[in-house]
């Protein structure tokens, strides 16, 4: 009852401007298929594959970290910091794990939109490979994971300015250095290892081998996992504190 | 209904909340008046549970409101200082939306939405989004988005600041009728004659300090009913009386200079505020 209310009311902003949500979701995605995948990556191949093939696991968890992290990140501090309106939620009797699972379920289910429209895209050129229902459940497992990290760096900032910088320090980095578009194995040995600490490499090192191979990575599910439980536990703990209302 | 006792809150250096006690009873409506920063939201942010009080108890229908009384939380309807409503909703899908939070019924939120759209006003303008709508209306939308669920309870802080004489007097004759059906309210205003027209009881609050409570009629009586209000060295002064006839004297002696009238909240909220402020030093 509690989530499907958080749900409603995000159900009702999107029918509203669905066009603007679905457009901004897919182009981003769009522009790296054509840079990287028909243009750079049509000349060579990468772990003996084609390059676009290589790159499309990548771009699809990358933008579900994108969309999940974006539309969570900053509705959540609009409504804290902007409109007061999160406080409003607080004064009801909604419990707050209700209340950010909600959330992260709307920004989960918001980003599975552009998984959808990327792989629409793709198939008239014959890109989709192996798709199965574990796949999408791996997306909508990323999504839910970085949902969380956006509520929760909605809930850590200060002001809208703290948001860019988290946006910058944080995000960007992951979408570049988390095995999205080359191979981990050519990094130094140092920074390598620093990557695998990094959730997006999980998602995408899973999302690969079950989009190229048909296979399964445990351990990398296992971390995926640890860390939405992690993010979404220090949500609930942060929001109980009055200074972040 | 919420009893208040010995409550301390502190913001680093500030002592926002000084071992404030406050008392009010089911069925009244109970003014809180105070300068700015007197303390009066904050006092009224730790009653509803979103600050954790530094000392002493506050307890509603005899339970502790705490970030997770679900139960208690589900009685008691606030209206805060600033506009809290969702600004891309419009105003009946804002109802609906706090319908749904308090777990009403889809049947109930429906009769709810129609009553109040009603009661306020906002019939006509009940399709627009709140980011297009006059300061009256989203005025009038909180206070009603703070009625949906029927509470026992409701805390307005501040509810018609920034709204013109027709809506206020509209949300006076709202708040009237909702004590005449026995709810209780917390009220703070900066709008002193709002405090005297809807309040059974009035608290003075200064630098968190709850220093007087009693009723509109015996704070007047203990200041004198009769004032002689008169210019002097261009500064408005008043002089209080018990009766008419020595008000009328104070006039002669001051050689015809002044009127005299019957003593308002006004006057003593200002004298014993001044008196306040003159003890404290700022």
């Amino acid at each position: 009852m509690e989530i499907s209310t958080i749900l409603w009311r995000e159900w009702v902003f999107f029918k509203k401007r669905w066009m603007k949500i679905v457009s901004a979701q897919v182009v981003t995605p769009i522009l790296y298929l054509i840079t990287f995948g028909w243009g750079i990556g049509s000349s060579f191949n990468l772990d003996g594959m084609p390059y676009l093939f290589y790159i499309i696991p990548g771009i699809i968890g990358m933008n579900t970290m994108r969309a999940s992290y974006s539309y969570i990140a900053t509705r959540v501090s609009v409504s804290r910091l902007h409109e007061k309106s999160f406080e409003a939620y607080l004064l009801s009797p909604i419990r707050i794990p209700m209340l950010i699972m909600g959330h992260i379920l709307a920004g989960a289910l918001r980003s599975m939109i552009s998984v959808v429209l990327i792989l629409l895209i793709l198939a008239p050129f014959g890109g989709v490979l192996n798709l199965s229902l574990t796949f999408f459940a791996i997306c909508f497992l990323n999504s839910m994971m970085f949902a969380c990290l956006g509520f929760l760096a909605a809930l850590l900032i200060d002001t809208h300015y703290d948001l860019n910088r988290f946006q910058s320090f944080v995000i960007t980095p992951m979408s570049f250095l988390c095995g999205t578009f080359f191979s981990l194995t050519k990094l130094p040995w140092f920074i390598g290892q620093l990557i695998e600490l990094l959730p997006l490499t999980h998602s995408i090192r899973l999302l690969r081998k079950l989009y190229i191979y048909n296979k399964f990575d445990g351990f990398s599910l296992i971390v995926m996992l640890a860390y939405t439980v992690f993010f979404f536990v220090l949500s609930v703990k942060i929001c109980y504190e009055e200074s972040r209302i | 209904m919420i009893k208040v006792t010995g409550v301390s809150k502190q913001f680093e250096e500030l002592k926002a909340v000084n071992e404030a006690t406050l008392h009010i009873k089911r069925g009244h409506i109970h003014g809180l008046l105070g300068p700015n920063g007197a303390g009066k939201t904050t006092l009224i942010r730790s009653i509803v549970g979103l600050y954790d009080i530094d000392e002493g108890e506050i307890r509603i229908n005899d339970e502790t409101l705490t970030r997770d009384n679900h139960v208690l939380k589900s009685k008691i309807g606030v209206v805060t200082q600033h506009i809290n409503l969702d600004k891309e909703l419009t105003l009946e899908e804002n109802l609906e939306f706090a319908g749904r939070l308090y777990g009403l019924s889809k049947a109930t939120i429906k009769e709810r939405k129609a009553t109040l759209l009603k009661a306020f006003n906002l019939e006509n303008a009940k399709d627009r989004q709140v980011k297009k709508s006059s300061g009256g209306m989203k005025r009038k939308l909180m206070i009603a988005k703070a009625l949906i669920h029927d509470p026992e309870l409701i805390i307005l802080d501040e509810p018609t600041v920034g709204i013109d004489v027709k809506a206020r007097k509209e949300i006076w004759e709202m708040l009237i009728r909702l004590r005449d059906e026995g709810k209780t309210m917390l009220l703070t205003t900066h709008y002193i004659e709002e405090a005297e027209y809807l309040s059974n009881m009035i608290s003075m609050i200064h630098q968190g300090e709850i220093f007087h409570t009693n009723t509109v009629e015996i704070l007047v009586e203990q200041l004198g009913q009769y004032c002689h209000e008169y210019q002097e060295a261009h500064r408005i002064r008043r002089a209080f009386f018990p009766d008419e006839e020595q008000a009328k004297s104070s006039i002669e002696a001051k050689g015809g200079i002044g009127l005299v009238r019957r003593t308002q909240l006004e006057d003593v909220y200002t004298t014993l505020i001044e008196t306040k402020v003159k003890e404290s030093g700022n």
